[in-house]
């Protein structure tokens, strides 16, 4: 029996009736693949990548502003993706009289707009995104740490915690593509009957697990609903499980990535992130998840094999070469890190979709926590977006908005990927001012 | 002034008389309320509601179930607040990543609850059938476990659900232990087992207390990191924990308990943060010694050598930073350059052997494991700096700031200096500058002192070729080396008054608020009268009716029901 569209569409299966969900139908590709049935574009996907330590100084920022600029040194590694991004130079995060915390308000500033004010921050720019074109998929967004450690930058609105990170590609592809992955192309569908149990037990639990001691204070009432949140999470994903998912002309279920060292050393970071940008790129595809968030080092653990320093260390310990004018061995490490962020975009553009490709629907906000590592600075920060979002956003330029807070990036990410939001940010970190200029 | 003596007669004619009189004495009846009553000046923090740490929820699945049982996914990320995870488990949440992988270990243990090897020594009764509903078996059972998971009675409302959740999956599936499995998953990832519940009802004097369960709850995962046995379950439904007598007793049989070695272990792997020991690692090219094995088994050296000071001995818990006795695995003593013969049986792997350090050895007390030097350095060196930080930290509670922005690293890095060859000159030059050097000077002088052990641990004399200096001061007393800082942090009162601080933050889940700082008082008055003695500090907390007693809920906030999950987006 062929699968097509018709078939699945008169509910009829392998003789297993099948309920299909009206939204699922916004799902189908079109002949050609590059959009849905009802000619609307694939849907756009939404990516950031957290790495201390920024670039060095006088080595990144391009002379010429807009279209046709000469990438510097630590930058070239990028230079395939030149067309397709934008790169923007000279903003700032904001300390409103707040101590600096190193490595650690930049990244608050960089992910939240804001420095939190006690325990509970504002959501992280992902989770916002989420709540837009993630709420549909099996998991709302994937958390990758790239270092071996167990943070992300990802953080849920009233949450006290950042998200945990998976650091292993092998885990990270037994999470989506274990056996609980139910294959969009796969021909026959039988609702399992133990998913079916388990989401009816969570139904028939639902109140008494409401009867949970009054007595609470707002914090702690914020943390139990983020707990219900997370129960409904695991509901929706379960519901998921029990429709026929709607084909998915470009998904394959990849092969299990080799088993390797998870850890902060250069050479097992860059093959993770290779696998991590593959396993990215068929969960996409796949449409398993639309956000994901990928962190490089919090505190600048990477380091080379056999090197008593971390490149944090050699940040504030490396003198500066009188003949070069600047740290080489740090510079070493961000032309080493761009390359490897080059490496996890071109996995994702490997993943072709009809004539586009997974990376041609993303936009990947890159962002790092200090202008220059060594001294610890808060402005003249590198920020860069890879991708359009599927046409929503104008690529190519080099754009310098000297004195800016970071969020201006943030916020036309938002609303080039249908964010309602006017302004994003606190304080002097917050802003209305769209980048008009690279909204599509 | 009148609260204040109040409170300290209240002290040492209460809580302490308590101690000495323990079980022995008559039990008086007395009115929950009256057992209730805190002095006015005790003003107290606010009910946490604590999520389970990962060894918690792992101690009460073995509780319950076995230690066969196999737990499988993770746990999610801790929070380290105001020195202790305990504290951070009462801001966190569950995030959706996290609640896949509760859901995926409740699984995975109810499966083998109700698999065939399990069912009939787990389930106390058959089913009618074994390929449908029975509720009668399926309440028996889930009743029973139900209690312990929740640490209380399971609620009529509660228990129907729960049944009725057993029979709706064993219909679906035609299996009633199928049933048991699912209905049993969905109670392991609920928020009454995942949480613990703070239930507190009004005493007097515009306080609050736990109530009996609660307590129960309090006291077992403070004394045993776990949640309560059937015989406390017992005691808290007979209302014996609301009479000061009957606590105490309660108190007495669970210190004498074995398990109470785990609620030790619990604190002080939480206090010196071994939960970073896990994934600590070191460059193999330079400490080619080191290794993940070393690592775990340099957390449970000291674990082993502080229990022998604080539980074996009962000792004063000052000697844990100059006792020269200490235990090793030939691992470990690759680095210490001891020999640790085994004595077990051939290929016996990892057997602990109790070790002397001569009394002219490097090695004296905590401050010189490498579960202290190895874990406060980065992987390919030491740091004079981090351990200097973790000392004042960890051991003494004095925070130290985080380095400013903009520091100028032109001393270090100008190049026309030579290359500084010993850690001691780099932090010189780096503490010529008047930015650096108010943190420095609170951290270095006493990291210096450990200098002598490398990244690893490991015992040296020299760094690159030149002789290593470790004398110093600790707050205006001067040593030679690190057994000499050793004893100068035994002998700091800063020392003492930590433990006792981090001790009773630790049970409370919160820092303690200025109301209770005369309880605190009291505590450190207690350790101090008992001889610095690790159990009667936490005698003295467990019996103390300050220990469950809490500020009254704010009003708006005891109105509405915790959660609606309507909208989630």
């Amino acid at each position: 029996m062929k699968v097509n569209r018709r078939t699945v569409l008169k509910g009829s299966l392998a003789g297993a009736s099948v309920g299909v969900g009206i939204p699922l139908l916004d799902c189908f590709l079109n002949a050609n693949g590059t959009a849905l049935a009802n000619g609307a574009a694939l849907p756009p996907i939404f990516g950031t990548w957290f790495q201390s330590l920024g670039f060095t100084p006088g080595r990144w920022r391009p002379d010429a502003i807009g279209r046709d600029y000469e990438s510097k040194a630590e930058m070239k590694p990028l230079d395939a993706f030149k067309a397709r991004m934008n790169l923007i130079s000279g903003c700032q995060y904001f300390m409103d009289g707040r101590p600096v915390e190193t490595h650690i308000t930049g990244v608050q500033i960089g992910s939240t707009g804001a420095i939190p004010v006690g325990v509970i921050s504002a959501p992280s720019i992902d989770d916002i995104v989420a709540g837009m074109i993630g709420a549909r998929t099996r998991f709302r967004s994937l958390e990758v740490s790239l270092t071996g450690n167990r943070e992300s930058a990802s953080r849920r609105a009233g949450s006290a915690s950042n998200s945990p990170s998976e650091p292993s590609p092998a885990a990270l592809y037994a999470r989506i593509f274990g056996p609980e992955f139910r294959d969009p192309n796969a021909l026959a569908f039988e609702p399992d009957v133990r998913v079916m149990a388990r989401r009816s037990v969570l139904s028939a639990v639902s109140d008494a697990r409401r009867d949970f001691s009054k007595a609470l204070g707002a914090s702690d009432r914020t943390r139990l609903e983020e707990y219900f949140t997370s129960i409904r999470q695991l509901e929706q994903q379960l519901e998921l499980d029990l429709q026929k998912p709607a084909p998915l002309e470009y998904c394959a279920r990849p092969g299990t990535p080799a088993e390797g060292v998870v850890g902060p050393v250069t050479d097992d970071v860059a093959r993770n992130a290779t696998l991590f940008g593959g396993l990215i790129a068929n969960a996409v595809a796949c449409d398993q998840t639309r956000v994901f968030n990928l962190m490089m080092g919090q505190a600048g653990n990477v380091r080379q094999a056999g090197s008593i320093e971390n490149w944090h260390g050699w940040t504030h310990e490396e003198p500066i070469d009188p003949q070069a004018g600047y740290q080489v061995i740090v510079a070493w490490y961000s032309t080493w890190a761009a390359q490897v962020f080059a490496d996890f975009l071109t996995e994702l553009d490997k993943r072709k979709e009809g004539s586009g490709s997974v990376l041609d629907r993303a936009v990947v906000l890159w962002q790092t926590d200090h202008g220059i590592a060594r001294s610890h600075t808060m402005d003249n920060l590198p920020i860069i977006a890879v991708g359009s979002a599927g046409g929503r956003l104008k690529t190519g330029m080099h754009i310098n908005t000297p004195g800016d807070p970071s969020t201006r990036v943030g916020l036309t990410l938002q609303q080039a990927l249908g964010v309602p939001a006017g302004t994003w940010g606190a304080l002097s970190n917050a802003t209305s001012k769209t980048m008009t200029e690279i909204l599509a | 002034m009148f609260h204040r003596s109040l409170r300290s007669r209240f002290a040492a004619g209460g809580a302490l008389v308590l101690i000495i009189v323990g079980g022995s004495a008559a039990l008086v009846p007395q009115k929950p309320e009256a057992a209730a009553l805190v002095p006015a000046a005790h003003a107290p923090g606010p009910a946490t509601v604590r999520r389970l740490s990962a060894d918690q929820y792992r101690n009460i699945i073995h509780d319950v179930f076995g230690r066969s049982l196999d737990l499988g996914g993770y746990f999610e990320p801790d929070l380290r607040i105001s020195g202790l995870l305990a504290v951070g488990s009462g801001k966190v949440g569950i995030t959706p990543a996290g609640m896949e992988q509760y859901d995926a270990m409740a699984r995975s243990i109810a499966g083998q609850v109700a698999d065939e090897d399990h069912r009939a020594q787990m389930i106390p009764c058959a089913p009618k059938s074994a390929d449908a509903a029975d509720d009668a078996c399926a309440g028996a059972f889930l009743a029973r476990v139900g209690r312990l998971l929740y640490r209380r009675p399971l609620s009529e409302d509660q228990l129907e659900a729960y049944v009725d959740a057993a029979a709706i999956a064993a219909r679906t599936t035609g299996d009633f232990y199928q049933g048991i499995e699912f209905s049993l998953a969905a109670m392991l990832s609920s928020p009454q087992f995942l949480f613990r519940e703070a239930r507190t009802v009004p005493a007097r004097g515009s306080v609050h207390v736990l109530d009996a369960y609660a307590k129960a709850s309090q006291l077992s995962f403070f004394l045993w990191n776990s949640g309560p046995d059937l015989l406390l379950l017992e005691a808290a439904a007979k209302g014996v924990l609301d009479r000061p007598r009957g606590l105490s007793r309660e108190v007495d049989r669970m210190m004498e308990s074995p398990r109470l070695e785990a609620g030790l272990r619990a604190f002080f792997t939480d206090n010196f943060g071994f939960d970073k020991i896990t994934s600590l690692t070191k460059d193999a090219a330079i400490f080619p010694e080191f290794s993940a094995q070393v690592a775990e088994d340099a957390q449970e050296q000291t674990l082993r050598t502080i229990l022998d000071v604080v539980l074996t001995r009962n000792a004063d818990y000052r000697e844990i930073f100059t006792t020269k006795k200490t235990f090793l695995t030939q691992q470990l003593g690759s680095i210490y350059r001891v020999p640790a013969i085994s004595d077990a049986p051939n290929g016996a792997p990892d057997t602990w052997q109790e070790y002397e350090f001569a009394a002219d050895d490097p090695r004296a007390g905590i401050l010189t494991h490498i579960s202290f030097t190895a874990l406060h350095s980065p992987a390919g060196r030491g740091s004079p700096t981090l351990r200097g930080k973790a000392l004042r930290e960890i051991m003494m509670c004095q925070p130290v700031p985080p380095p400013p922005g903009d520091v100028p690293f032109n001393i270090i890095n100008d190049t026309s200096n030579p290359l500084y060859r010993t850690a001691r000159k780099r932090l010189a030059a780096h503490a010529a500058n008047p930015v650096c050097a108010g943190c420095h000077k609170i951290t270095d002088p006493i990291g210096l002192a450990l200098e002598t052990f490398d990244g690893q641990g490991k015992f040296r004399t020299t760094e690159n070729r030149e002789t290593l200096d470790t004398s110093g001061t600790l707050d205006g007393v001067a040593y030679q080396d690190a057994a000499g800082l050793a004893r100068a942090v035994r002998d700091n009162p800063a020392t003492t008054t930590c433990i006792v601080n981090r001790l009773s933050a630790y049970a409370l889940g919160r820092a303690t608020a200025p109301g209770e700082k005369a309880w605190v008082a009291h505590l450190q008055k207690a350790f101090a009268d008992g001889g610095y003695r690790a159990t009667t500090l936490m005698r003295a907390i467990a019996v103390s009716r300050e220990f469950y007693t809490v500020s009254p809920p704010a009003l708006e906030q005891s109105a509405s029901a915790p959660a609606s999950t309507g909208e989630t987006r």
